[in-house]
């Protein structure tokens, strides 16, 4: 089947399997790197990306499905050089170790700040309900939410 | 010639944030699936889907007729490849034949015996549904107990007992102990199977290149070198023809300190098909085939006087280690052993393991490694004891403690421990807790019917593996510092963070030693062809002993800057401060840049010295490190629900010197929330059959954002003397201090009930039944 797509504000045409995640049509066929696979069952988020304004989990979801759609992943968050708000305030907040999550989380952080400029901790902590991350505890991307909020914010 | 000094005077202590993130935070980082080559093929094992059975037959026409598929390789066709290996060695340990692919019967449900190859890994997992096995399935034992119990179904048949080795140490007089006591306690404790779960599971890319005989292997690993040594042994392979490359590793928390099947049999199959080869292990694969931790079964008894001293601990230890000896699976439980005694003074102890095959995934080294089992044993025993006692537990804690002024102390077990003062961090805790005033807060909650408790730990933790006679693959660690013709330095470092941040903390070493800037240095991990030799990172010792390694390298740079300093200075008297040589005598300076250029350039040498400015050091630590502090929990209890929640979280950790707070704030916080995982909510389970029900994130509880407390973390400073930077190591003490923490803190909100213990995991349905039957 052909499918069209935006994704990160570039145009792609591809002819693919109906069966074709959208996660490997992201990382095979167009080439990203940034949304991961964690779990193939959309338990861990590794592959949470931006559709039609809303995060999506790329790995239960066929490319087919994804026909017309405009899709950003983490490799669109950075503009002209600079990092998004998000992304600096999870380096600055150490909001990441081994980074395998980061990409996911960074978008489903985006997400709940779309949604809730100001969020609390408990609406941050549940806003990543869907996103694992076995290495920092969340506490110091709890932190790194908070930050990117008032940096908007300001 | 002077220039201005730019940097500020150190970088040692900073919370400065990491180098390793932009790639990271940008989705830029290069992980295994992300390495592409031409013509690369894609590989996917075909596992056993039952615990024990024997296999009649394999045909894999089906599968080999899909079109794409290129290759399919059985066990017979891997006979040649040597065995995955075990590193540890124990008296009398049986060590089964664990070849790459099973031959004639299987052990495990995940147990691969077969690997297709094809051109496209959809292709790939089709043609893997397609091969069909003739199984003859057997009775299996999933449940230690139960496989040492006379006519459980053997394991291996050559070993009906099912008993892999039985391990025993001693020290002290401990009938005497026992005999004179005032009150003995005993307890069974389970710390539960658990699957370590980092969020990017093993992967492996293979390379061949048959002109050169090379084989380049890309592997989720935390040990590259050895890795090299061991897989090309395997497939009798000149070790320098293997390049090893850990690339970006998404978490590792000890299970990819291991040698694997797939990562030979990749490397295997590269070399048939003559083309580059990628596996990328499942979920449910790395939940049944990637190692387990924990798995013990633990009979407890203290002795003690009436005043709350201990006199002397017996340890019997039922260690789960599953079907197979993975790198360092029995040496885990003896891990156990060494810290049976934690931080107390007792020289009284008796200890055996009984090492258990079941027809299970094997255990092996997970955040920690056998010492959260010791401490969650010794810590719940000594909160039984101080409940018997009628003792507060802060109080029969501070009395047992070893005293700062017993360092170095010897322990029963036949270690040394470094440096401590043990009673500070509990203090602190304590202090921040507001002790007294939460205790008068629990009983007026109690007053209402409320189920608040109260919880401590004070750990103790073994760590910077280790002096090399008592390791199993040699303990020191490796560093090359090159300093550039540009003047740019590069470190070299046998260690392989996987998200422990040394790319950061080693260039803050580095910049403070030299003085020059930190962007100006760049830390290389790895590679086997850009690195030398080293050992990896596991058991808190990257920064103890890899950052002493460099700490060293950069010693011996500093001496030959001085020396070509002192050339081209014209001067017999110099100092090396700030990025500057100095001529004491004339004020005259030369930059570390120019001194590097014109050591290169070699117009002009110092006496007996060469050219250029390169150190390598391996150092080899004369002792283990030990970090130790106290964690407090404050718990309440729903008692409609039997919920737990953690309404406080206090960690109080020293890990000696700290050298980037940031850092080691991360490793606390992680440490904990695996240690919380432990205790509230992950458990691996397999039923009767040998089948694994919690395969998938589904059904194992990692914790989640809203699942886990805010963690107060603060610390005491006692640095060690083993290294000359005075540092620990923190990567396993969040885990190791929390279980027991945790479950002192719940078993204290149900006291009232007549609760005494609780075995993990504390799950709602645990506690309501425990409240129910107390009602």
């Amino acid at each position: 089947m052909n499918i069209h797509v935006t994704i990160n504000g570039k145009n792609y045409s591809h002819d693919v399997e109906p069966r074709l995640l959208l996660i490997h049509y992201l990382r095979e066929v167009v080439g990203l790197t940034g949304p991961h696979i964690g779990c193939e069952t959309s338990l861990c988020g590794a592959c949470t990306v931006e559709l039609g304004g809303k995060a999506v989990k790329s790995c239960t979801m066929f490319a087919v499905q994804a026909n017309g759609a405009s899709i950003t992943t983490i490799e669109g968050l950075a503009a002209n050089g600079k990092l998004h708000a998000i992304q600096e305030a999870f380096w600055n907040e150490h909001g990441l170790q081994c980074g395998f999550c980061t990409p996911g989380m960074i978008m489903a952080s985006k997400q709940i700040l779309d949604r809730n400029p100001n969020p609390t901790e408990e609406e941050i902590r549940h806003g990543l309900e869907g996103n694992i991350c076995r290495c920092t505890g969340y506490q110091h991307i709890v932190n790194a939410v908070k930050a990117a909020a008032k940096a908007t914010g300001a | 010639m002077a220039t201005t000094i730019t940097r500020p005077k150190t970088l040692i202590g900073k919370a400065i944030r990491r180098r390793e993130d932009p790639r990271l935070i940008t989705g830029t980082a290069t992980y295994v699936e992300d390495i592409k080559m031409p013509g690369m093929h894609y590989a996917v094992v075909v596992r056993s889907p039952h615990a024990a059975a024997k296999i009649r037959s394999i045909d894999t026409s089906k599968a080999a007729a899909r079109p794409g598929v290129v290759a399919i390789f059985t066990g017979q066709d891997v006979s040649k490849v040597g065995p995955v290996p075990c590193g540890a060695s124990l008296p009398g340990l049986r060590v089964p034949n664990h070849t790459i692919l099973a031959t004639d019967r299987v052990y495990y449900a995940g147990h691969p015996v077969a690997v297709v190859v094809a051109t496209d890994r959809y292709i790939a997992a089709d043609a893997a549904d397609d091969v069909e096995v003739d199984w003859e399935v057997l009775k299996a034992v999933a449940d230690p107990l139960k496989a040492l119990e006379p006519g459980a179904p053997a394991v291996h048949p050559q070993w009906p007992d099912n008993k892999a080795f039985d391990f025993h140490q001693e020290h002290g007089d401990i009938d005497k102990a026992f005999a004179e006591a005032d009150v003995i306690v005993k307890q069974r404790i389970l710390s539960q199977r658990l699957i370590p779960t980092p969020m990017e599971t093993r992967g492996v890319v293979a390379e061949w290149r048959a002109a050169d005989r090379a084989l380049n292997l890309y592997s989720s690993t935390q040990i590259p070198h050895l890795l090299r040594s061991m897989v090309a042994q395997m497939l009798g392979l000149e070790e320098n023809r293997l390049r090893v490359v850990a690339p970006e590793v998404g978490g590792g928390f000890g299970c990819k300190l291991n040698v694997y099947a797939e990562e030979a049999l990749m490397g295997f199959v590269a070399m048939k098909i003559n083309k580059p080869v990628k596996w990328i292990e499942t979920r449910r694969e790395n939940y049944l085939t990637t190692i387990h931790g924990r798995g013990h079964v633990d009979d407890y008894e203290l002795s003690a006087k009436r005043d709350g001293t201990i006199t002397g601990i017996k340890l019997r230890i039922i260690q789960d280690l599953g079907a197979y000896h993975q790198l360092l699976t029995p040496a885990i439980p003896t891990l156990s052993v060494l810290m049976m005694p934690g931080l107390y003074k007792t020289q009284n102890i008796f200890a055996d393991i009984v090492g258990v095959f079941t027809n299970c995934v094997p255990t092996d080294a997970y955040r920690g490694a056998g010492r959260p089992e010791a401490t969650h044993g010794i810590e719940r025993m000594v909160d039984i004891l101080a409940a018997e006692l009628k003792m507060d537990p802060a109080e029969i804690r501070l009395k047992n403690f070893v005293q700062p002024n017993e360092f170095p102390f010897p322990t029963a077990t036949g270690l040394i421990y470094d440096s401590g003062d043990y009673a500070a961090p509990l203090k602190k805790a304590l202090d921040i807790a507001e002790y007294e005033k939460l205790r008068r807060e629990q009983s007026e909650s109690r007053k209402q019917g409320r189920l608040m408790g109260i919880g401590m730990s004070a750990y103790g933790e073994i760590c910077a593996f280790g002096p090399s006679p008592a390791t199993p693959a040699g303990g020191w660690e490796s560093a090359t510092v090159k300093i550039e013709p540009s003047g740019k330095v590069t470190v070299l470092t046998g260690t392989s963070p996987h998200g422990q941040g040394e790319e950061t903390t080693f260039a803050q070493i580095a910049a403070d030693e030299l003085g020059v800037d930190i962007d100006d240095v760049l830390v290389v991990h790895g590679d086997t062809a850009l690195v030398q030799y080293g050992i990896g990172t596991f058991g808190s010792r990257a920064t103890a002993v890899g950052g002493t390694a460099v700490y060293f390298a950069l010693q011996d740079l500093k001496a030959k800057i001085k020396k070509f300093g002192a050339m081209l200075l014209n001067s017999d008297d110099v100092t090396l401060a700030n990025g500057q040589c100095i001529d004491n005598k004339t004020g005259a300076s030369k930059s570390v840049q120019e001194i590097a250029a014109a050591s290169y350039r070699a117009m002009q040498l110092p006496p007996n010295t060469e050219p250029g400015m390169v150190s390598t050091h391996f150092w080899e630590p004369p002792n283990f490190t030990f970090p130790f502090g106290a964690h407090l929990v404050v718990t309440e209890v729903d008692r409609d629900t039997g919920a737990v929640k953690v309404v406080r979280y206090i960690a109080v950790d020293d890990c000696g010197n700290i050298l980037n707070p940031l850092i080691v704030t991360g490793q606390v916080h992680g440490g904990v929330a695996q240690g919380i995982g432990q205790a509230l909510y992950e458990q691996a389970v397999y039923d009767e059959a040998g089948q694994l029900i919690t395969g998938e994130l589904m059904d194992y509880a990692v914790p989640k954002a809203h699942m886990l407390p805010w963690i107060e973390s603060d610390h005491t400073v006692t640095p060690t003397p083993v290294n000359p930077l005075g540092v620990k190591g923190v990567g396993e003490a969040g885990t190791i201090g929390c279980s027991p923490a945790v479950v002192n803190s719940v078993v204290d909100a149900l006291s009232p009930l007549g609760v005494k213990h609780i075995d993990m995991p504390m799950t709602p349905e645990k506690i309501w039944k425990l409240i129910r039957s107390a009602q």
